[in-house]
């Protein structure tokens, strides 16, 4: 069976680290990094990417849409 | 598959819309504000109405919302946007124009404006955001803030005794005949984000097919003005203020019907 697997790419620097991302992916995937971008935010990255499946729904809740999903099968 | 195998162009599912402007939005971490920016954006873009597209920018924190958005912009006074709206819309019928309003805007010192726009039936949509305080001055108590809620000019909560009650404008203008489609929304959960959107665009179409006003409210979080992590915040509004202000379609009929009783 194909196997969807997802990433997502973090505008470090216009994330604000309000964390609704973080909260919002089923997978636990996310999470906030201990650094801070130029502006002092601890912005979010992905901890597990490889639960990742590309759902969007961390990009869809972003205040600052700061997240761009990609999606891809994978065969077994 | 590695990370760095998934991130290719032809794998993109989700990315910021064409519409939406570079510039770092200047709004609290977590505010509602950015969303109902984005679901703009993105519902003009994928109706294909840009060149089209007018807003009315209010005054309060999305006040420069005409920085963040790739359409023509028109700035308001104070509460005066449906007024500036109905002015725009009738030199241009053409055009697809909307509102952009905070509930302190709205529903204060706006509310004389709104009711007879809506009362009219300008061809317009209104996007109300609702998150029940004066988020820009500082946190004071706004017409919508709930009761027993506690504001800079509440320490104790709303006492509605003292300070009167809760503003359910929506339901308002939903006894209108002028207005077409009313509805309340919110934004925390990505679900929710995605059922606002489809308002947006449902909001959009009836002002493009001249039914009437549309009035989209979308009930939204202050976390800096209600001192809670964006986090806390929606959960605050989940539990507090959704059993006031119940989400849904109030109204959905043709401008001139008769409000339905149900």
């Amino acid at each position: 069976m194909a196997k969807v697997k997802g990433a997502v790419v973090v505008d470090v620097e216009v994330c604000k680290g309000c964390d609704l991302c973080v909260q919002t992916c089923p997978e636990d995937v996310l999470a906030l990094h201990r650094e801070v971008n130029s502006r002092g935010y601890h912005y979010s990255f992905m901890k597990n990417p490889e639960s990742c499946t590309g759902c969007t729904n961390c990009a869809v809740v972003c205040p600052d849409t700061c997240i761009t999903v990609y999606r891809a099968k994978v065969r077994a | 598959m590695e990370t760095k195998d998934i991130i290719k162009p032809e794998n993109l599912v989700y990315g910021k819309s064409e519409l939406l402007i570079d510039t770092i939005m200047h709004y609290c971490p977590g505010c509602t504000h950015g969303v109902v920016h984005k679901l703009i954006a993105e519902a003009i873009g994928e109706m294909g109405i840009q060149e089209k597209t007018i807003g009315i920018a209010p005054v309060g924190c999305s006040v420069f919302a005409y920085n963040y958005i790739d359409i023509d912009w028109q700035e308001a006074a104070h509460g005066r946007a449906p007024a500036v709206a109905t002015g725009v819309v009738r030199l241009n019928p053409d055009k697809f124009v909307f509102t952009y309003q905070g509930d302190g805007d709205l529903a204060s010192i706006g509310a004389a404006e709104i009711i007879h726009a809506c009362n009219r039936g300008e061809n317009m949509l209104v996007i109300f955001i609702n998150n029940g305080i004066y988020g820009m001055t500082g946190g004071q108590m706004a017409p919508t803030t709930i009761e027993n809620m506690v504001t800079s000019t509440t320490p104790c909560g709303r006492d509605s005794e003292l300070n009167g009650y809760p503003l359910k404008m929506t339901d308002l203008v939903a006894q209108l005949p002028g207005t077409s489609y009313v509805t309340r929304q919110s934004a925390q959960t990505a679900a929710a984000v995605r059922k606002c959107k489809r308002a947006l665009k449902k909001g959009i179409q009836n002002v493009l097919d001249k039914k009437g006003t549309s009035f989209v409210e979308v009930i939204s979080t202050c976390n800096s003005g209600w001192k809670m992590t964006p986090v806390q915040a929606n959960k605050w509004m989940e539990e507090n203020m959704f059993p006031y202000y119940p989400l849904g379609d109030l109204k959905d009929s043709e401008k001139g019907e008769p409000v339905s009783k149900n």
